[in-house]
């Protein structure tokens, strides 16, 4: 195999591979990567690459964990509009996890589209001008009297056209170009388009892959005890019983964690429920009931923390206000509730550990890994399957080193399998809050002060910056921190998935008080923040104007039906505006959500089947969540462990939604997250238009307006 | 334990097993059939769907004794081609966010289809509420069976 290496760009290199392949590896984000050395050693290993063999296959490797996001099909989308071929002709593979050639392999902060869309693009461009060049040489004419379309070149004045399978051997072996032209967006084929997932027909046929489902030689299967409340530690157990059980191998035990491995799932989680364990208590066991107290007493004493954000002074502005509205907000637990349940393959070995299976950040598992067992990182291969949801529980690995230690203590390859009542009574769940808020309004209703005082389970409970920041004078944000022994994390838009309900159903609560429509109040407070912008202000004023005038347009705000009620909300996250509005009406004696309208603002759509799905499933599940969604504890232990008591929305409950996004040639923005929160603040604000009443606590349920 | 001979996809299977052990680990560790699916164990999400003679059954929930001679459908030999107007339909619209629920979404379709080949808005509710997709994906799911319906409706 001959290998030509450019060095023009750190993250554009060519190879020729075995058989005559033009292989593109790109390293991305490469200014960022630690160690050059690595990327270019990782080059010769083809990690990184868009491949097109002499029959014309593309094929595109995908590096990102795909949790349902819709990467494995959108970033591809990307390379194969600049390389131009015929979409139906490429194939894609994931990659395992390689940083040393693809930069961010990481399945978070709505952040894959926006991180790879300049690098992408530019590989994609860089090997059809290659392409290009060697034809053009072929023919003895200007490249740049050739074009490209569907995996072919065009000489037009000739008529003249080759394939590109035709034409890799040579271009592979060509310089590589610098400075490639990217397309004009008005000339993309791809990009915009709808393009079915890439997996759907293996999805549809039960062929596909996912980590519960590896097997391998020798594997056994593992279940896991872990204490079973929070703030508890393992006195000791006994495994006499669960070693008679048919199946059951071996028992371990690690930390406060006891694993049973069987020769099948069941059967080692038979083995779990035999183990007798005796628990003692390592701190104070916490009931929910007891939170709502505490965490009074916290926000009722002043804060001595620095405040997240100060803007002007809210003491002389709420002292010399016309008007003060106070409001309070509770947040309960939410569990993420993955359809795959956590599970990991792992396999510890003297000479290195394979490990496999479904994690956001595969780069993190291997690095706790390496930590954890004392083997270095280069010895640790990460393997990424389709996985069954992510919702941020996998950003976190805590499941995967359990199941490298099973591997190490059982010495024997093994599929670690959480039960449903481990994964939602494990623990990292969205936090848990209580968020107060006061608005200072001057003679003529307008918001002059806004004070943010809230508390949360372990961690900033809010987001300092989020609007109505930037459009009020005086402004601060205490947010403060209780310490727990409920283990807490990011869950689907983290903070942003309560702080748009409390944000939005509070400005929804002022200006109704103060007799404005709440949309013309927004505008009128955008407006300030593009006019008299105070701080840091991270949005666009006039995309965030812009996506709720498309909103009021779709919905027919201001324009009343009989029988129907509505409800407006808009927020900010990920670099993307959106703005949304729930439509109820009565049936029988109840609320049903009729309707949900959306607008976007998201720059350039890549892949609109995805962008619109990832927005309408954030929407139901934003509404789901607000509506049914609370996680309870009992002196440490969650009261909720599977669906016969914790309620997810389904099929009936689902409303319609219709998503617009806003067309402008901006680059992307993220899209996996930011359609979920403003759904509860809508719902919220929508129950408020149709009956009065304002709900400031989640879940919904609660209030009896729904069935 | 106890030997079984069981039918799943028209292929005999014997398993030696505790006859308490639900059908869906003896589809999946057994048998090797991974396209149904785990989800909670207890009958409330739907995952673990296949057919059972002609009805969706959830397999997480039915010991292996008491499958009998009853032949047992999964995904995987739902159609032989992958093509059966479910399997197609989900893929024209676009159904799947992370997949994992939707075989059993798509078995539970396809029995409903069979007992009601045009069913309403109501009869999809009614039918499919006992499947959960954490992604939401019902907008879509709904559509697919509609579309799927409107096609298979020229055969029956």
């Amino acid at each position: 195999m001959t290998t030509h290496t450019v060095n023009r760009r750190d993250f554009i290199r060519v190879t020729a591979a075995a058989g005559g392949g033009l292989v593109l590896g790109f390293n991305w984000l490469s200014a960022c990567s630690p160690s050059s050395r690595q990327a270019k050693a990782a080059v010769h290993d083809l990690n990184a690459f868009v491949k097109i063999d002499t029959d014309g296959l593309v094929t595109i490797m995908a590096p990102n964990p795909e949790i349902g996001q819709g990467v494995k099909t959108a970033l591809p989308m990307i390379v194969a509009e600049e390389l131009d071929v015929d979409w139906k002709k490429i194939s894609i593979v994931q990659a395992g996890l390689d940083t040393g050639k693809y930069s961010r392999q990481v399945a978070g902060g709505s952040g894959a589209v926006r991180s790879s869309w300049a690098p992408f693009r530019e590989a994609g461009a860089t090997g059809r001008q290659m392409l290009v060049n060697a034809a053009a040489a072929e023919w003895q004419v200007d490249p740049a009297a050739c074009s490209t379309e569907a995996g072919k070149v065009w000489h037009k004045e000739s008529g003249k056209s080759t394939g590109y399978g035709d034409l890799v051997e040579k271009a592979a072996a060509l310089p590589v170009p610098k400075n490639v032209a990217l397309k004009d967006p008005s000339a993309f084929r791809i990009i915009g388009k709808r393009m079915p997932n890439y997996d759907n027909k293996a999805i549809v046929t039960g062929s596909i892959k996912y980590g519960i489902d590896t097997r391998r030689k020798g594997m056994l299967y593992a279940a896991i005890i872990h204490p079973p409340a929070f703030g508890q530690k393992l006195q000791h157990f006994d495994d006499s019983e669960a070693k008679k059980q048919p199946g059951v191998q071996q028992v371990v035990s690690f930390d406060n964690n006891i694993a049973v491995l069987a020769r099948s799932t069941w059967e080692a989680m038979q083995g779990a429920k035999a183990i007798k364990a005796d628990w003692s208590d390592d701190s104070k066991l916490e009931s929910t009931g007891d939170y709502a107290d505490n965490f009074r007493k916290i926000l009722d004493r002043p804060s001595q923390e620095k405040p997240r954000r100060k803007d002007g002074n809210i003491r002389q502005a709420f002292a010399g206000a016309a008007r003060v509205i106070e409001a309070e907000y509770a947040a309960p637990f939410l569990p993420h509730n993955t359809m795959e349940p956590m599970n990991f393959f792992a396999d510890v070995r003297e000479d290195g550990v394979e490990l496999y299976g479904p994690v956001q950040t595969p780069e993190k598992a291997q690095s706790d890994v390496s930590k954890l067992l004392g083997i270095p990182k280069e010895k640790i291969k990460v393997g990424m399957p389709r996985t069954g949801g992510g919702f941020g529980r996998r950003l976190k690995s805590d499941f995967v080193t359990e199941a490298a230690m099973i591997s190490k203590l059982a010495k024997a390859p093994v599929n670690l399998i959480w039960r449903r009542e481990d994964d939602m009574g494990g623990g990292d769940y969205r936090p848990m809050g209580l968020y107060r808020y006061r608005a200072a309004l001057d003679q003529e209703g307008r918001l002059i002060a806004w004070h943010h005082h809230s508390v949360g389970v372990t961690g900033n409970p809010s987001r300092q910056d989020s609007f109505p920041a930037g459009a009020v004078p005086h402004l601060q944000v205490d947010a403060l921190e209780y310490k727990s022994p409920v283990t807490t994390g990011p869950w689907r838009a983290p903070n942003h998935n309560f702080i748009a309900f409390s944000e939005e159903s509070f400005l929804d609560d002022i200006a109704h008080q103060v007799k404005k429509d709440p949309v013309t109040f927004r505008l009128e407070l955008l407006e300030q923040a593009k006019q008299h912008p105070v701080g840091k202000v991270d949005y666009d004023p006039d995309r965030y104007a812009g996506v709720i005038r498309k909103v009021t347009e779709m919905a027919g705000w201001g324009q009343p039906r009989p029988g129907v009620y509505q409800g407006f909300a808009a927020h900010f996250s990920f670099s993307t505006h959106v703005a949304e509005i729930v439509e109820l009406i009565r049936a029988g004696d109840k609320l049903k959500i009729s309707k949900v309208y959306c607008a976007v603002d998201c720059g350039t759509v890549v892949n609109l089947s995805g962008a619109e799905t990832e927005v309408e499933g954030g929407i139901i599940d934003g509404i789901g969540h607000a509506l049914y969604g609370e996680l309870t504890l009992t002196r440490g232990r969650p009261d909720q462990t599977n669906y016969d008591h914790y309620r997810l929305i389904r099929m009936r409950e689902a409303p319609e939604v219709e998503v617009q996004f806003i067309r402008n040639n901006e680059k992307p923005t993220g899209l996996g997250e930011p359609g979920l929160p403003p759904a509860g603040a809508a719902l919220a604000n929508a129950i408020f238009a149709a009956t009065g009443k304002r709900l400031r606590s989640q879940p919904f349920i609660k209030s009896g307006f729904f069935g | 334990m106890a030997v079984f001979n069981l039918t799943i996809n028209r292929k005999n299977y014997k398993v030696d097993v505790d006859p308490q052990m639900p059908l869906l680990w003896v589809i999946r560790d057994f048998a090797g059939l991974t396209g149904t699916k785990y989800g909670c164990g207890i009958a409330q999400c739907g995952a673990c769907t296949v057919h059972y003679g002609e009805d969706a059954v959830r397999s997480c929930s039915l010991p292996v004794s008491s499958v009998g001679d009853k032949a047992i459908t999964t995904i995987e030999g739902l159609s032989e081609k992958g093509d059966h107007p479910l399997q197609l339909a989900w893929d024209e619209t676009d159904v799947p966010q992370c997949g994992y629920c939707q075989a059993g979404q798509i078995m539970n379709a396809a029995a409903l289809l069979k007992k009601n080949p045009h069913p309403s808005d109501e009869d999809i509710d009614e039918a499919m509420s006992g499947n959960i997709c954490r992604c939401c994906t019902y907008k879509r799911i709904r559509k697919a069976i509609k579309r799927a319906a409107e096609k298979a409706g020229g055969r029956s």
